[in-house]
């Protein structure tokens, strides 16, 4: 396991270029998804406020 | 005059006429071609042999600013006053507008950067036959420069920010340019050929000028319909 | 032919059918991730030169392809909005555009990464690595501009302009940054090329880059779904499926 770790040496540039793909796709798909349900959220809000919207 | 000869030359005839009227809009950006390159011997020591090994490279990286810079105000005066709007919905062909305005766009800023750059090359401790490569590699691309510019200037007239995003959007697209101006000129300074480099831009520029007027005409179409 | 088009292109169908592929293309991105990384990282036997840190690989070149990847299928979109007008390929080209920035960041940042245990810096003025960054200036200035421009549509097709602008570019860039590259440091091959890969090493890499592709996807069409909400917030479809109360964002 450490050896896994310790990536023949290179460890902290084989670890760091991974960690940072995670962030990036993570940061990716959660902005992806809270995108989505902003919308909706705002749209539900719009609807349940007045009956008069100005066009987009 | 109402043929597409007569559209042409009635609208880089306006752009000259205001730009006779209006100077700064015009001297500003050729001010600071001339400020950027002196900006360099300050920055690196007067050295003859480093100035000019540089030269190539600042005096176009300077065009290329230069140009960005008075690209902004292409279109935006047309904006301001409504006229843009009306040329677009009057059916006018927006491609030859395009060409116009770039050609215009070149006359003001292309064609006054190539004659201040002799000065500015031999303060830089360019030789003879080094200058006529970097005025042909100029002349080149600078008419590069006024057409994909004016595609781009039309994408962003009249938006916040205009003039930085303008910058923006259009350095990337020039960096072409770039390679090959400089790399032509360093290449004569080293008293190797040029031709490769210069046909490269003049193939460059006449894919700008099939190319850039309809992607204009799409842009004013879609900020202006 | 067109009526079936037409269907997909319809906001309200695309937002119903969407909802299946949504779950599914998470599911393969998770199970393809899963296959690549553990190939890669555990089954791949360690490159004689590089050692282990040739590993990054697995990151670095899956997202330089989905730099260039999504960027193409934004022209695609943008050439479709523009000439056919059709709302969800507007709506398409500008999700896609913070996903590819992403990739191509990503390929940058590893790209740097791996050339400092190889070649000693943290950056070499590489012909792929330089035309990466020249492309990432490309996706911030489509973002910049959509961003500029108020109303949504005419931003997105004026996203769509300057995205064909950047598509003709990409060869004429690619070709320049090449020459330059050569120019200045001689023939040699790319620095991040390699002759030849074994098969052991070539599979996670190719699963690794269907991964992403299935993330683009479902990264996408997340954005796209709220896009189109925002298109369509004034329909009936809309009203109905916000004032049914479902605000879980779920399909």
């Amino acid at each position: 396991m450490a050896e896994f770790l310790a990536m023949g040496g290179y460890g902290a540039y084989v670890w760091s270029s991974y960690t940072i793909a995670a962030l990036v796709l993570g940061v990716n798909a959660v902005l992806a998804r809270r995108a989505e349900r902003a919308v909706l959220h705002a749209l539900a809000h719009d609807l349940n406020g007045d009956d008069d919207d100005a066009t987009a | 005059m109402t043929g597409p000869a007569g559209v042409f030359a009635a609208i880089v005839r306006r752009e000259l006429r205001r730009a006779a009227r209006s100077q700064s809009e015009a001297l500003y950006p050729l001010i600071f071609f001339v400020l950027a390159v002196v900006l360099y011997p300050f920055a690196l020591g007067p050295e003859p042999a480093l100035l000019a090994r540089v030269a190539a490279g600042v005096v176009w990286v300077a065009a290329l600013l230069a140009a960005s810079l008075s690209l902004d105000t292409l279109f935006r005066n047309d904006y301001g006053d409504g006229s843009l709007e009306l040329v677009v919905l009057s059916g006018t062909p927006l491609a030859l507008v395009a060409l116009a305005k770039a050609s215009a766009h070149w006359l003001l800023s292309g064609l006054p950067i190539l004659v201040l750059a002799v000065p500015l090359a031999l303060a830089l401790e360019l030789d003879g036959t080094t200058l006529v490569i970097l005025l042909a590699s100029l002349a080149l691309g600078s008419a590069c420069m006024s057409l994909v510019g004016t595609a781009v200037s039309a994408l962003t007239v009249g938006l916040r920010g205009g003039g930085m995003l303008l910058a923006m959007l259009i350095l990337p697209l020039y960096i072409p340019l770039l390679i090959f101006g400089a790399a032509a000129t360093s290449n004569a300074a080293l008293g190797l050929g040029a031709a490769a480099e210069l046909y490269f831009l003049a193939g460059l520029l006449v894919l700008a000028i099939t190319l850039t007027p309809w992607a204009t005409a799409a842009a004013l179409r879609i900020r202006m319909g | 032919m067109f009526a079936f088009l037409h269907k997909y292109a319809s906001l309200m169908h695309f937002y119903r059918l969407s909802a299946r592929w949504s779950g599914w293309l998470a599911l393969a991105t998770a199970l393809l991730m899963a296959y690549g990384l553990y190939g890669g990282l555990v089954t791949a036997p360690a490159d004689y030169q590089q050692g282990d840190s040739f590993r990054i690989i697995y990151i670095h070149v899956p997202s330089a392809w989905m730099s260039l990847f999504v960027y193409m299928c934004m022209a695609g979109a943008g050439a479709i909005a523009l000439v056919w007008k059709i709302k969800l390929a507007e709506i398409w080209l500008r999700a896609s555009a913070p996903l590819g920035a992403s990739f191509t960041f990503l390929a940058l940042v590893t790209g740097s990464i791996w050339g400092k245990p190889m070649w000693g810096t943290w950056w070499v003025w590489d012909a792929r690595l330089t035309s990466e960054l020249i492309l990432l200036f490309l996706y911030l200035g489509i973002m910049a501009l959509d961003n500029a421009i108020e109303d949504r549509r005419t931003g997105a097709r004026a996203a769509a302009v300057l995205t064909l602008i950047g598509v003709v570019n990409i060869p004429i860039i690619h070709y320049s940054v090449e020459w330059w590259s050569t120019l200045h440091q001689g023939p040699t091959v790319s620095k991040l090329d390699r002759p030849s890969i074994h098969i052991d090493m070539l599979i996670p890499l190719l699963v690794m880059a269907f991964a992403f592709t299935t993330f683009y996807f479902a990264a996408a069409l997340a954005r796209v779904r709220g896009g189109i909400l925002a298109y369509d917030r004034n329909t009936n479809w809309v009203r109905d499926l916000v004032g049914r109360g479902t605000v879980r964002g779920h399909g």
